[in-house]
């Protein structure tokens, strides 16, 4: 009787699944682990495969009976696919890795994180926990890249304010030639410039100068970068440093800012419905943990920015907690958008 | 017995009584106070986490505005950051107008807006799996584009409301929980010091040696003072009774010694007597000596026994006629001196006196026995209550003196033996086999032991021996 039920669930399972999850958002999967493995656990992340590989590797070499199915998501598609399994109860994900920190906050604001505690996740600072459900892995900070060979030493913005200063020139020597994320397109756009606005009145100052600059809205970090570096554009506003890092490109400089340098820290949760958490606790743990925050940092996923003591100061975490409940705000992202617009009138193909 | 006396199956100590109730004091009042305390802490939480709600619903509500005759929601962060104060919980927000639709927020199955506005409404509701509490504020607009009540809703879980209703309680049961053992300390230090007579009086009993039976020292407070006065007059009469029977042993080896051994004297030359008549005569002189020997053995007995009797006997009321009625016919006079002229004379009214009627009947006899003996012609015995003032009873009341009397025509004893009379033996009479001195005593001491004594005076008629007791007042007062 329960074999004749499980074969049932069985023959029904692969197809429900296949009709709910949006499989667009999947860019890549890999799986970790030995045969013999008898967990499985299912790995959602933004963080893609050659960055994050490493550390998922040692956790299953140090762990052989879990085999960890690594899945490389945008982070909307993985968002609405756990938001859908949350409310459905369905066991989806074991656990979430993602860049998209508000996403996650919001999913854990819904309910939808099972707690987990352990001496590595109590010794994370405040602004790196919340409720015990989530939890910030790595230390990435916002930087502006600059081509070497293109702007000149004197030119190199070293704060938001010099980066102002060029833009006001009336050289037009950059004008057309300053990009950033599109923060419509990128998730992590969005919440760099939500926490830029945060931060400093001098957003605004900032956008009319995106503006009367022509400054370039586009996608991804990797065409960002690499437009630096065969200087396309000559400066590009925060980018996400472990990708420049991750990403070595000849001519490229990194600028962490020195009035503020926002510091983005990946957040890591573990659905509420997993069928594997104490695998997913496992691989927090080892994430947390020495070897794991060391093959992280070896991928630049942790990064120093200011390298300096007195940049300490400097840096503004953004915080995992519910205030980025309010960059999830349908109304307040239409509003933030609107003014964005009218700055990057049409969206860049 | 001594041996016995030792550990024994006590109940439980007064101490551990004290304790138990101490600590169920403590027990119900931990209780009380904790109920109480988490009561208030609950109460204490809501307040202040209800007015962070209030805060944030109200920075949300501030920032709507009326835009393109829709309502717009600028969400403030400081609002969140309020909110953010109870670290740990999770957030609802949503912004509804009249007619429920969702401006911007969650969707939830919330109650709807009320219908009248009056101010802000808190109510309990489940978020997810938690509970939690939210508050509805309404703003209202009368714009010329848009008019009508927006709502503003927010809610938290409770995590930091119960960790600080907790956090009360933990606090106040800690200070309870100290001052409850502060009061145990006392309450043992307490009692140690309330108990420390009855462990001084505990000492004393122990290291005392078994034949010291003096009374013990009255020094205690009130409420052992019963147990010590009990303890004392139980020693007292202990040591009465122990005396009495070394007087009885030491008495008895002293007097039966010569005349025993004159027996054995007499015998022995009355066995070796070659004539016949003389051991004849020899043998009636050793049966005369025998009986007397036997009177005294009696009289010595009974004496022990009257002297126990004092001690050991209940008292109850004796009418003193029976006592003398009782004596007569008996009929141990008859014995003692037949054919001398008895006369009994007691009244009509009861004299009746606290007593032991065995007691009074031995003194009774032993006075009979002696004015026979002693004294000559007629031997009168009767009794009666005498009025007056008795000085030598204790009782403080006047109440009549109970006589019980024996009288004879003769002069008396010589005045240098009335002198000794009335001491614990006579020695001179044991020696010559008789035991007037004896009989005498025994009725001293009954005299003594029922609170009056023995009178030996001469009367207009001879001689009278008399038991002068107090009688019973109730006697006196029933007698018209």
């Amino acid at each position: 009787m329960i074999a004749r039920l499980l074969l049932c669930l069985a023959l029904l399972a692969p197809p429900a699944m296949a009709q709910d999850a949006p499989r667009g958002g999947l860019e890549a999967t890999a799986r970790f682990g030995a045969e013999t493995a008898t967990t499985t656990l299912r790995l959602h992340t933004t963080t893609d495969i050659d960055v994050l590989g490493p550390a998922i590797a040692a956790f299953a070499e140090a762990h052989p009976d879990v085999a960890v199915d690594f899945e490389q998501w945008g982070s909307n598609a993985m968002y609405e696919i756990a938001r859908a399994d949350c409310v459905a109860g369905r066991a989806g994900a074991d656990a979430l890795l993602s860049s998209a920190v508000d996403q996650l906050v919001e999913l854990v604001n819904l309910g939808c994180a099972q707690p987990w505690r352990s001496a590595a996740t109590l010794a994370l600072p405040e602004a790196r926990r919340w409720r015990d459900e989530i939890w910030g892995l790595t230390r990435e900070p916002a930087v502006i890249l600059y081509n070497r060979r293109l702007v000149p030493p004197e030119d190199v913005p070293r704060s938001r304010f010099d980066l102002l200063d060029l833009m006001r020139r009336d050289d037009q020597r950059y004008q057309g030639r300053i990009a950033t994320y599109d923060i419509e397109a990128s998730g992590l756009g969005y919440l760099f410039a939500f926490a830029d606005s945060l931060e400093a009145t001098s957003f605004g100052a900032l956008l009319e100068g995106f503006g009367r600059a022509g400054a370039i809205a586009t996608c991804c970090s990797a065409e960002i970068i690499e437009g630096i570096s065969e200087g396309r554009w000559r400066i590009a506003y925060n980018v996400l440093g472990s990708y420049a890092a991750a990403r070595p490109a000849p001519d490229v400089g990194v600028i962490a800012p020195e009035d503020y340098t926002l510091i983005l820290t990946r957040a890591y949760m573990i659905p509420r419905s997993a069928a594997a958490p104490g695998a997913a606790a496992e691989l927090l743990d080892f994430l947390l943990g020495p070897e794991g925050q060391g093959l992280m940092a070896a991928r630049g996923l942790i990064l120093d920015p200011g390298g300096g003591g007195e940049a300490e100061s400097a840096e503004r975490p953004i915080r995992i907690g519910p205030a980025l409940l309010v960059a999830r705000d349908a109304e307040k992202r239409r509003a933030f958008i609107r003014r964005w617009r009218e700055t990057f009138p049409q969206p860049t193909p | 017995m001594v041996e016995a006396a030792g550990p024994f199956p006590a109940s439980r100590s007064l101490k551990s009584r004290v304790v138990t109730a101490v600590l169920s004091l403590l027990v119900v009042g931990g209780v009380v106070v904790a109920l109480a305390a988490f009561a208030y802490g609950r109460q204490a939480a809501r307040t202040a986490y209800d007015r962070l709600l209030l805060g944030a619903a109200n920075d949300i509500a501030e920032t709507i505005q009326i835009t393109e005759g829709r309502p717009a929601v600028d969400l403030p962060v400081s609002a969140f950051e309020l909110l953010a104060l109870a670290p740990d919980d999770r957030i609802f927000y949503a912004v509804r107008d009249a007619a429920g639709t969702l401006i911007t927020g969650m969707q939830a199955d919330l109650a709807p807006p009320p219908r009248a506005p009056a101010g802000a409404r808190f109510f309990d509701d489940r978020f997810g799996p938690e509970r939690a509490r939210f508050v509805t504020v309404p703003r209202r607009f009368a714009e010329r584009d848009y008019s009508g009540t927006i709502f503003v809703t927010v809610g938290q879980t409770l995590r930091a409301r119960e960790t600080m209703a907790l956090g009360l309680t933990r606090d106040a049961l800690i200070a309870a929980g100290f001052a409850g053992v502060v009061l145990l300390v006392l309450a043992l230090l307490m009692v140690e010091r309330a108990l420390g007579p009855l462990n001084a009086i505990a000492r004393d009993l122990s290291a005392r040696d078994p034949h010291d039976l003096t009374p013990m020292s009255a020094e205690v407070p009130a409420e052992m003072a019963v147990v010590i006065g009990a303890m004392n007059r139980f020693m007292g009469r202990l040591e009465r009774q122990v005396e009495a029977m070394r007087n009885l042993i030491s008495d008895t080896a002293h007097q039966l010694r010569t005349p025993v051994a004159a027996l054995r004297v007499q015998a022995e030359l009355a066995a070796e007597e070659p004539d016949p008549s003389r051991a004849h005569a020899m043998n009636a002189r050793i049966a005369r000596r025998s009986r007397a020997l036997g009177d005294l053995l009696d009289q010595m007995l009974s004496r022990a026994l009257v002297i126990h009797r004092s001690d050991a006997a209940r008292r109850e009321a004796v009418d003193l006629r029976e006592v003398a009625l009782g004596v007569i016919e008996a009929g141990d006079h008859e014995l003692v001196a037949p054919g001398r002229e008895v006369v009994l004379s007691i009244g009509e009214a009861p004299v009746e006196v606290m007593g032991d009627a065995l007691s009074l009947a031995e003194a009774a006899k032993n006075l009979l026995v002696n004015a026979l003996r002693h004294g000559a012609g007629r031997v009168e015995i009767g009794a009666g209550i005498e009025t007056g003032i008795e000085t030598g009873i204790e009782t403080g009341n006047k109440v009549g003196r109970a006589i019980l009397w024996v009288a004879d025509a003769g002069p008396g004893p010589a005045p240098e033996v009335l002198e000794r009379i009335g001491a614990r033996f006579e020695r001179n009479a044991a020696a010559r086999g008789k035991s007037a001195g004896l009989g005498l005593s025994i009725a001293r001491a009954v005299a003594e032991a029922c609170g009056g004594r023995l009178a030996l005076e001469p009367g207009p008629n001879g001689f009278r021996t008399a038991l002068i007791l107090p009688a019973l007042p109730a006697t006196a007062e029933d007698r018209p």
